[in-house]
């Protein structure tokens, strides 16, 4: 069973049967650990308000000190900058959250198109050293980037791939493919195999019979995996920063950390295009928020 | 089509990408980490064999790297696990809002670590950050949060957890919600006491499952590179230079690419044990 933190659970302990003070000193308690949480909670999120509330903030306000939190005039001056250039015409961070979408989206795409078919096969047949070959798969994903980045830097400057979409897509996917493979088993494995032995029964091939009977109940697994695998490709930073160099081709981290390369820094238009950057993966980690605790393990604890 | 044959085209592709993106790579890698190569002089390497690695093995320079990331491993994850914990304990023990708190408190760790680093970079400003503002109201000192050695590394911790305590309060949560409730139920009526209910029932059965998120942060704060770029580039000094920070200062501006390959490769050992560790643990939880 996938573990949703959703779920209305019991509070824990039951209290029924405690004498009267216990009681009134359970409130006292409880009435602490709501302000802790609240506590808790502000300084939590008081990063993302402060940089919503810079992104709306006109430049001398944004450096004022003391820090204004509430008296400031609210403009809408960064959010423009993000998309138009100072010259008119479309910006380069606008050219970089184009080139995110697409690199985004299509290893995403590739990704999945790999995944699920191998994840199947895994769950499905008893294959020679599986464990071993799933555990291949896994420790890929867990080699340090600018390890990797060395040798792929080498690898594409042979063939050409350096500051291309499509070196990018490619090493997006090999990243994404092992994520792809351990969730989506834990999906396929709660589907009964029964399922697919009766449809052959019936005269279906084994093939028809996955792709008839077992892919509809994988819909939503698909979609919740593909949204993880698009959070990670939107969010990289390192292959990105050192496979691509020009405007044309940079992805928008490390368009956005470019921001900050000068002696002057215009922290609002950092703040504005921050907050454009990830409005998207707020979206789509609240879509996939009951399989948050398979997504962010590689699926691999589910329980 | 034979279920073999079908397995094989179902697998294969999968498995081509990664050999052609991982394996490749690394064996490429672990070749020239027996060679004097070096990206920007080119011409062919010589091998040295394994003089890089008695190089970095037994160079001061490394070893105080690893030093500042166990400091950072260590300081970092044990905050997150204290903190992660106590959010999932004080949010498990509310019935209402529970949904909505548990998404608020999942934000930082959904956003990119470039936007993550940026942010705190501008609040942490020794001049016009809001930090410092904070501080100033309360009638503290102002402090330099980047630009001095020792605050810089605490800083780094600091951004750090907040963008990774939310995965141990997921984790932890997830374990909390699970604990089986006749079990408290039962406890109540032998009169035990909070403190013996959390120690005896709570703790004992979300440990396993903590202890996975633990070793999941320690392998991905090992390998953490993109946040101290962006926020203090290994600065001032050397003081939040980690050993991936170093390597590709070793990579990428000093271009001695046979000695990161080397640097690399034990890195990558370093990760493969712990990985397995990690798995050992996962395969002993879902015996259990």
């Amino acid at each position: 069973m996938a573990v949703s933190v959703n779920e209305a659970v019991a509070p824990g302990p039951v209290r029924d049967h405690a004498p009267p003070t216990r009681r009134l000193a359970g409130r006292g308690r409880s009435v602490l650990e709501i302000a802790l949480l609240t506590l808790l909670a502000v300084v939590m999120l008081f990063p993302v308000l402060w940089m919503i509330e810079t992104s709306l903030k006109e430049n001398r306000d944004v450096y004022a000190v003391p820090a204004k939190f509430f008296d400031f005039t609210v403009t809408l001056d960064h959010y423009r900058d993000v998309f138009v250039s100072s010259g008119g015409g479309r910006s380069t961070l606008s050219t970089s959250f184009l080139n995110s979408v697409i690199v985004a989206g299509v290893s995403t795409l590739l990704a999945t198109v790999l995944g699920v078919p191998a994840a199947w096969a895994y769950s499905r047949f008893a294959l020679k050293a599986k464990k071993d070959q799933l555990f291949f798969i896994l420790s890929t994903r867990f080699m340090p980037p600018v390890v990797v980045v060395i040798p792929i830097f080498l690898m594409y400057r042979q063939v050409g791939l350096i500051d291309s979409a499509l070196g990018l897509i490619l090493i997006y996917t090999a990243f994404n493919v092992p994520f792809t493979i351990w969730m989506m088993k834990g999906f396929v494995d709660e589907v009964p195999a029964e399922y697919e032995d009766a449809a052959m029964l019936d005269g279906y091939t084994r093939l028809q019979a996955f792709r008839k009977f077992t892919l509809p109940l994988l819909v939503p697994g698909i979609a919740a995996t593909a949204v993880f695998a698009l959070i990670f490709s939107w969010n990289e930073f390192v292959f990105a920063i050192f496979l691509t160099s020009s405007d044309e081709v940079r992805t928008a981290p490390p368009a956005i950390a470019g921001l900050i390369g000068g002696t002057t820094v215009d922290w609002g238009l950092v703040a504005a295009s921050s907050v454009v950057f990830a409005l998207p993966v707020l979206v789509f980690a609240y879509l996939v928020r009951k399989h948050l605790v398979a997504g962010v393990t590689l699926g691999a604890v589910r329980r | 089509m034979t279920d073999r044959r079908l397995a094989v085209v179902f697998i294969a592709p999968a498995l081509l990408l990664l050999l052609a993106m991982s394996v490749f790579p690394l064996l490429w890698a672990l070749y020239l980490s027996f060679t004097d190569y070096s990206a920007t002089r080119g011409g062919p390497a010589a091998f040295v064999w394994f003089g890089n690695y008695t190089a970095i093995l037994t160079s001061a320079q490394v070893h105080q790297r690893a030093l500042t990331t166990l400091v950072y491993v260590v300081g970092a994850v044990g905050l997150q696990t204290v903190l992660g914990f106590t959010i999932a304990y004080l949010i498990s023990r509310r019935t209402h809002g529970r949904g909505l708190l548990t998404t608020l408190f999942l934000v930082p760790m959904m956003l990119s670590p470039v936007v993550v680093g940026l942010f705190w970079r501008f609040m942490l400003d020794a001049q016009f950050g809001v930090v410092n503002s904070l501080l100033g109201s309360l009638g503290l000192e102002p402090v330099e949060w980047l630009t001095r050695q020792r605050t810089a590394l605490v800083s780094l911790i600091v951004v750090d957890t907040w963008q990774w305590t939310p995965f141990i309060m997921l984790i932890a949560l997830a374990g909390l919600t699970a604990v089986p409730k006749y079990l408290y139920e039962a406890a109540s009526i032998d009169r035990a006491s909070e403190w013996f209910r959390f120690r005896t029932i709570t703790l004992p059965l979300v440990w396993p499952l903590l202890l996975i998120a633990v070793l999941f942060r320690a392998i991905e704060a090992f390998r953490l590179f993109d946040l101290v770029y962006i926020l203090t580039s290994g600065g001032p000094g050397v003081s939040t230079e980690t050993l991936s920070f170093h390597v590709y200062k070793v990579a990428f501006l000093g271009f001695n690419t046979g000695t990161a390959s080397a640097y690399g490769i034990l890195m990558v050992l370093v990760v493969i044990v712990l990985t397995q560790l990690y798995l050992r643990y996962l395969n002993k939880l879902k015996e259990d």
